[in-house]
Formats: C-alpha cells, sequence, structure tokens
C-alpha cells in the first residue's frame, strides 16, 4: 500500500498491473509515442460486409483473455454490448476484458456472464447495478474507472490494448463509412467510437440503417473498419438520447442556479470569447438560461459550448450567442438534429476534447465549466463516483477534466442529498482533487477555494452569501445531523483513476 | 424614516412542513410568513405551531423579517396559537380575517400582555393585517389607526373575491377598487401596502403585470406562494437606472446645499423640495437592496438638510 498525495491508500498492483499513486492535476507527463493499430490491406472488390455478430467475432479473432469495446452513445437504449456477450458467452470465450466507454444500468443484463467467468474484468466506469454489486462484493471483477479523457489516453498510450472495437453505427454503408446523424438509432457524435476504431486491432460496425455507398457526411471512415454486419435494432430511440432536457422548477434548485450565474459573472470571464460547458440537468440547464439572458443583455457572443450537447446550447449557437459547439456526445434529440445539418455544430473525438496527454485538448480551452457531485469535501475534492451508501454507481464522464482544463470549475449541488449533507470532511470517494475546483455553490451559501481570492473577494462585494466551506459544513449539519462514517472491508473492488493514469482512490468493499 | 424595511416580497411557508421550514433561510424574499392558517389542515393545527416553535427557536441566524400567520382570533386556535409561537420570537403577526378595528385592537391588546409576560419591549411583535373582505375594505381606514404595531395593510383577494361572491380574472380588474381603497388607508396613515398573492406559479409573465400594476398604484410590496416569484417580483421593485441616477443628484444637491448653508435645494435650475427628497432617499436604499448602489444614504445627513 502507498499513500496518494491526497491522503488515500493505493495498492501497490491491481489486476495484474502496478499502480502509480496521485501526485498532483499537472505534473505527470507521457513519455514514448502513442499505439499503433496493424497494418492491413483490402483489395478491390474484396468486401466487408459479414451475415451476423457472431461471423464478425469468429472473423475477429476474439480469444480468451482479449478485451472488447462499445461505446455508450446510445447510453441506456444500447442493444448491442448486451448482444455481443451474449454471443461470446454462447462461443465459450472465457475471460474477456470489457473497455467500453461506459457500461449503463441496461447492461445489467451481462451479470451472469460475469459470474460465470466470460467476463473477466472492466477497463471502465460502470453505472449502476454492476457497480453496486461489486462493491458488495457479489462480483469478482476489477473495475478500472477513468474520465472520458482518460480513456482516450489509455486507449492512445497503449496501456489499454482494445483487441475488437463494436461500434454501434446509426447510419453506415457497406464499406464502414459511417455517422451517428441519422437513421432509427441517431445518436449524434461517435466522439468515444472514434477513438476505438482508430486504435482497436480489429474493427466491426453494427448498424440497423445500411445506406448505400458512401455514408455522408463521414464519422468514421472506411479506412479503419474491418467488417460490416447489419442487425435488425440497434437500441431503443426512446431512451438513447432523452426527448428533452427541462431547466429544472425547484426553487431550491433555481436558487443555486442563480448563486451560479452570479458567480459567472462576478469571475468577469463572461465577455466576448467566452467558451462554457454544463451537464443536462435540471440545475446545469438553468444555469445556462440565466447565462443566455446575461448574454443577451450584454451583446456577448462566446466562441463555443462544449461536452455532451443539449438542445439548449443548439439554441444558443443558432441565437448567434456561440459561434460554435465542439460536440463529443449528444444529450437530446435536438443536439442530434443540429449535428446534422449546422457546419458550426463539431464532432469531436473524445481525444481532441479532454485527453491530457496531446498536443492540447479543448477542455483547455474552456472558461466556464458547471458540474455536479454527490459529496463534496473542506478540501473541495469531490466524489460522483460513489453514493453515500458506498457503492460505486456512476462513472467519471468528463468530470475530472473539465474541472482540470476550464479556468473556472463550479460545482451546483444541494446542501442536503436525501437526508445528508454535501459537504463532508472527507468524501467517501475522491473523484476530482480539490485543486481543480474554483467554487461551490448550493442553496445556502457559496464556497470559494483560495486559489481564487479575487473571485472570493469580488462576491462578497456582490453581496452574496460567501461562506468558508467548513461553516458551511457546519451550517448544513445544524439541519441533518453529522452523518456516521461508513465502514469498508480491506478488498479493493474498484481504483478510480485520475486523467492522466495516476490512481486517485480506490473503492473498497462495503461492510454489511 | 430610521426604520424603513424593504417589503418587496413576503413569501408564505406552510408551517407544518419541516422540509420547507428549514429552506426559510436560504431564499432571498424579504419576508416570510409561516403560515399556521389555511395551509394547515385541522388535523395539524397543533403539531403545526410546535413545529413553528422549534424551528423559530433554531433559526439563530435570522437573515430576514419572520411574520407567521395565526388562525383567526375568534377560532379556537388563534389564542393558542399565540401563546406557543411568541416566546420564539417572530418578527410580527399576520392577521388574517381583519375585518374591523376592534380585531386588531384585540390582537394588540394580546399582544402587550405577552410581551409583559416575556419582558421583552412593548410593541416589539408588529402586526400585518389582512384586509380580505368587503367589510375589512371598508373598514381600512379604521383598521390602519387601531394599533401603533401595524406597519403595513396586507390586500388578500382570494377571500376578498369569495366574500363578493365573484371570480378573480387574471387581469384583476374586480380588485382594483378593493385595492385601490386599502392602499389610500396605508397611504393616509404612512405605513405600507402589501399586495396580494397570484395563485398561478407557472404564469411569470401574469404574474410581472400584476406587480408592475400593484407598483404602479403605490403598493411597495407583495405576498407571494412560491420562491420561484421572488425573483420577478424583486425585478418589477427594482428602481430603474435613471431613477437610480437622479435620486444620486438629488443628494448630491442636498449636499451641496449644507455645504453652501442654504436651505434651498436646487437641482437643474429646479427647486427641490420635500417630497422629491422623500422619493430619492426611497429609491435609493430600495438601489442598495439590490446592489445597484454600493452604499447605504446617510439618513442624518437628508434629514439634516431638509
Amino acid at each position: 500500500m502507498a499513500l496518494n498525495s491526497l491522503g488515500r491508500e493505493i495498492p501497490e498492483f491491481y489486476a495484474g498491473k502496478r499502480l502509480v499513486p496521485y501526485g498532483d492535476a499537472w505534473s505527470l507527463r507521457p513519455e514514448g509515442a502513442v499505439a499503433a493499430r496493424p497494418v492491413k490491406r483490402v483489395n478491390p472488390g474484396e468486401g466487408k460486409r459479414l451475415s451476423s455478430l457472431r461471423e464478425a467475432l469468429e472473423a475477429s479473432g476474439l480469444a480468451d483473455g482479449m478485451t472488447i469495446a462499445t461505446h455508450h452513445s446510445l447510453r441506456n437504449g444500447d442493444f448491442l454490448l448486451n448482444r455481443i456477450v451474449a454471443e461470446i458467452a454462447a462461443m465459450g470465450l472465457k475471460g474477456i476484458w470489457i473497455a467500453s466507454s461506459s457500461v449503463h444500468p441496461v447492461h445489467a443484463e451481462i451479470i451472469p456472464h460475469i459470474k460465470s467467468g466470460v467476463i473477466a474484468g472492466f477497463q471502465c466506469g460502470v453505472n449502476g447495478l454492476i457497480g453496486e454489486l461489486a462493491s458488495r462484493g457479489e462480483l469478482s471483477c476489477p473495475i478500472v474507472v477513468r474520465t472520458h479523457g482518460g480513456r482516450a489516453r489509455s486507449i492512445i498510450e497503449g496501456s489499454v490494448k482494445i483487441d475488437v472495437a463494436f461500434i454501434a453505427a446509426p447510419c453506415c454503408d457497406e464499406y464502414g463509412n459511417m455517422n451517428g446523424y441519422y437513421g432509427p438509432s441517431a445518436c449524434g457524435s461517435l466522439g468515444y467510437a472514434q477513438i476505438d476504431a482508430s486504435y482497436a486491432s480489429c474493427v466491426v460496425a453494427v448498424t440497423d440503417n445500411l445506406v448505400p455507398f458512401p455514408a455522408i457526411p463521414v464519422g468514421i471512415p472506411q479506412t479503419l473498419v474491418d467488417y460490416v454486419v447489419v442487425v435488425d435494432r440497434l437500441g431503443d430511440p426512446a431512451k438513447i438520447v432523452s426527448t428533452t432536457t427541462r431547466v429544472t422548477t425547484d426553487p431550491v434548485g433555481l436558487q443555486i442556479a442563480s448563486y451560479a450565474s452570479q458567480v459567472i459573472e462576478a469571475s468577469g470571464l463572461l465577455q466576448d470569447g467566452f467558451s462554457f460547458q454544463t451537464g443536462s440537468g435540471g440545475i446545469s440547464l438553468a444555469v445556462a438560461e440565466k447565462v443566455r439572458n446575461a448574454m443577451r443583455k450584454g451583446s456577448i457572443k462566446g466562441s463555443f459550448g462544449c461536452g455532451g450537447i443539449t438542445g439548449y446550447f443548439v439554441e444558443m449557437l443558432e441565437e448567434g450567442l456561440f459561434s460554435a459547439l465542439m460536440d463529443v456526445q449528444c444529450f437530446d434529440q435536438e443536439a442530434v438534429r443540429s449535428i446534422g445539418v449546422n457546419r458550426a455544430h463539431q464532432e469531436i473525438s473524445a481525444d481532441m476534447y479532454a485527453n491530457p496527454f496531446n498536443a492540447g485538448s479543448v477542455v483547455n480551452r474552456l472558461d466556464c465549466v458547471i458540474l455536479g457531485a454527490t459529496e463534496v469535501d473542506t478540501a473541495f475534492n469531490v466524489n460522483v463516483n460513489t453514493e453515500s451508501n458506498g457503492y460505486l454507481l456512476h462513472n467519471t464522464g468528463g468530470h475530472s477534466d473539465t474541472a482540470a482544463g476550464a479556468k473556472l470549475s463550479i460545482i451546483v449541488a444541494p446542501s442536503i442529498r436525501g437526508r445528508l449533507p454535501i459537504v463532508r470532511d472527507r468524501v467517501t470517494t475522491i473523484t476530482t482533487p480539490g485543486d481543480t475546483i474554483g467554487v461551490v455553490v448550493t442553496e445556502r451559501g457559496i464556497a470559494v477555494n483560495d486559489r481564487h481570492a479575487e473571485l472570493k473577494e469580488e462576491l462578497v462585494r456582490r453581496k452574496l452569501p460567501v461562506k468558508e466551506i467548513a461553516d458551511l459544513q457546519r451550517e448544513i449539519c445544524r439541519v441533518t445531523g453529522t452523518p456516521r462514517p461508513l465502514e469498508f472491508e480491506d478488498e479493493v473492488v474498484a481504483v478510480i483513476e485520475y486523467r492522466d493514469g495516476s490512481i486517485i482512490d480506490v473503492v473498497r468493499r462495503v461492510k454489511e | 424614516m430610521a426604520h424603513f424595511k424593504l417589503r418587496r416580497s413576503l413569501l408564505y411557508v406552510p408551517g407544518n412542513m419541516p422540509s420547507m421550514l428549514q429552506n426559510i433561510p436560504i431564499f432571498n424574499c424579504d419576508s416570510v410568513i409561516i403560515d399556521l392558517e389555511d395551509a394547515v389542515p385541522l388535523a395539524e393545527k397543533d403539531a403545526a405551531r410546535h413545529l413553528v416553535k422549534r424551528f423559530l427557536l433554531n433559526y439563530t441566524d435570522r437573515n430576514k423579517e419572520l411574520l407567521v400567520r395565526i388562525n383567526p382570533l375568534d377560532s379556537k386556535w388563534g389564542y393558542e396559537d399565540l401563546k406557543v409561537v411568541l416566546p420564539a420570537m417572530p418578527d410580527g403577526i399576520r392577521l388574517p380575517k381583519a375585518d374591523t378595528p376592534e380585531i386588531v385592537e384585540r390582537l394588540d391588546t394580546l399582544l402587550t400582555e405577552f410581551e409583559e409576560e416575556l419582558e421583552v419591549e412593548i410593541g416589539r411583535f408588529g402586526i400585518l393585517p389582512s384586509l380580505e373582505s368587503a367589510l375589512g375594505v371598508i373598514n381600512a381606514v379604521g383598521i390602519a389607526n387601531s394599533s401603533e404595531r401595524i406597519f403595513a395593510l396586507a390586500f388578500g383577494a382570494e377571500d376578498y373575491t369569495a366574500s363578493m361572491e365573484i371570480e378573480r380574472s387574471r387581469g384583476g380588474e374586480e380588485l382594483f377598487n378593493a385595492r385601490t381603497r386599502v392602499l389610500w388607508a396605508a397611504k393616509a396613515k404612512g405605513i405600507q401596502a402589501v399586495d396580494t398573492i397570484f395563485a398561478d406559479v407557472s404564469d411569470m409573465e401574469g404574474l410581472r403585470a400584476e406587480t408592475e400594476l400593484a407598483k404602479r398604484l403605490g403598493y411597495t410590496g407583495k405576498c407571494l406562494v412560491n420562491p420561484r416569484q421572488i425573483e420577478v417580483v424583486h425585478d418589477v421593485f427594482a428602481p430603474k437606472e435613471h431613477e437610480v441616477e437622479y435620486a444620486l443628484q438629488v443628494i448630491e444637491a442636498i449636499k451641496r446645499a449644507r455645504q453652501l448653508g442654504t436651505g434651498v435645494i436646487a437641482l437643474g435650475g429646479k427647486m427641490v423640495d420635500a417630497p422629491v427628497v422623500k422619493r430619492a432617499a426611497r429609491v435609493l436604499r430600495t438601489a442598495y437592496a439590490h446592489g445597484m448602489v454600493d452604499t447605504l444614504i446617510d439618513e442624518e445627513e437628508i434629514h439634516g438638510a431638509q
């Protein structure tokens, strides 16, 4: 065991690999060159169409112990990963690793195949039941949770080797050109799959919408695709993207949004060239609405909106409040529509979005990002992975990437979740280090990290309720009481990788 | 004037819901009215008043005015409400169904008795009578003068329309006479006037229109049923930039006049009289609350110059 710089105990090895304890957000530098994929030749007249997933699995050469990947752009509407795992099980293969961009609650269907040893572990974060069962010690499968940028890094630097990538392609031709814009399973950006296609040893495009060659525009090109398989359905359109993402009407949420937008205005960042990212949650959208109104009022022309894109950002683009959208993932149907028709709505890869080990990612150009939290501690460390019961229920997403990249990262969260205080002495799991967090906004007050002393002064001048984070914690605990600490076993069920590959924390089995 | 209190927004919070009471400190309204009357079912009357008492005793960092709407004094709960809640030191009592001066006088007497018993300053607890019936509106002037504890008159349109056997419309034309009469009584007494609630919490445009009307008539604040309404109401009551500019010029003119030792104040070649100064002072106090000016005006300086 070693202690990382945040005081978390990190094992020396996990899943057969030596771990690097987290030091800080900036210092770790890469060595060597990027990974490579096999050189190939496809001659005129050679086809790529195969008749079934089974045939594609056999053609790919997948064997015991190898690693597969899918992307999560279809989110909880994805059918593909479950079908692939079922086929792998039927083929009698064992010890397969999953290195998808994320695993969602819909993939709980593969749990029996984890228990039977078909699936050996996850080179990615998991959402929902798989994480919960792992936290209870009911699954024997290592889990390495990565950020979106960290996943791209791990594949590009070769620390995660994908043997076969299956890409759900909502619009695809028989030679493998594809995009996510059109078809019954349209999901918009294929930003995560672009990395898989570029570095996997074998790439299989799976589509329910085969179109005549060439599928235009080309999101992922034919040059990277080995096989094409047509299936009846890739996913459930109702769950692939949400039909609507709505601004909250909850007064507490609106209060938080009001404070957060005032923090942005006080920061001085809201001027021509402003760049911004929010999530799709109700509070985040309420902040976006207030920022939009401030931009209109001040005739401010922003440079770009980023991240998971919603119809809200599309409206701001079409209204001229932003010059461009940089889109790694579409969050709703309006964003999917827009990316197919608007040239200023740019699809970007997870590498371009957030990989810390390249010549500069988009998050480095962000002025301000709005992020959520399940817990924050008095050192501003943030947990988004585990719930207050200690179960691993959420993936990291772009949380740590954008917090590190943006000039100002703002956490918005209600001060009380359920009956528990959001601010703790020490978060259950550190997802994002406090050094990269600027401001924590709750309905009961605003806590500013000392590294933004000028902003703090300005907020006080504007008579906003600025409080020391420890005072905020005490105030909340006066309402909730102080929760009893959770108890854990020694067994590590998952490691939380920081975006640079060092280990920022581990998740231990919960003592029942 | 030294006791000026901004009351643009008076938010109702049900007294029987802990989850909502705990959020009282976080909303930016000027006043909160914790309700023990209409929002509380009969079976919860007793529990609610004790809950409110516990809440008030624990809410030590009071950051806004706290009023409690008791049940009518002629009901079986009204006196008990006072007995339980007053030791927890609310700032005042919202008196429902204030139909006559005599009802308010009775409350005044009771409050004095409680103040003596609690050994606090006589007059500590304020009264906000609610004029919400035809009788109450007719008696507005008498009610306004019935107690020195009264800091504002509130108009209650829901009960008023019921007493008039009419429907309340979105435009509120049927309320015009009553609204005006309550306002006259308040202005004549020199106290504030608080307009009725706007019940449709999703209709922000309707709320804005009604608040603008109330402000134009002379109302200084509005009762609210949802925290989402606070922002719109504050926005309406915020002074316009040109009003603030002019008010600052008036105050500058006062300072100049004082330096010159003259009682005559001129601004842009025009005489500035007492009502103009009074209005300027009110604008600047409100502007301060909105963060439009950095410092609160110096009352001494203004009054000294008049």
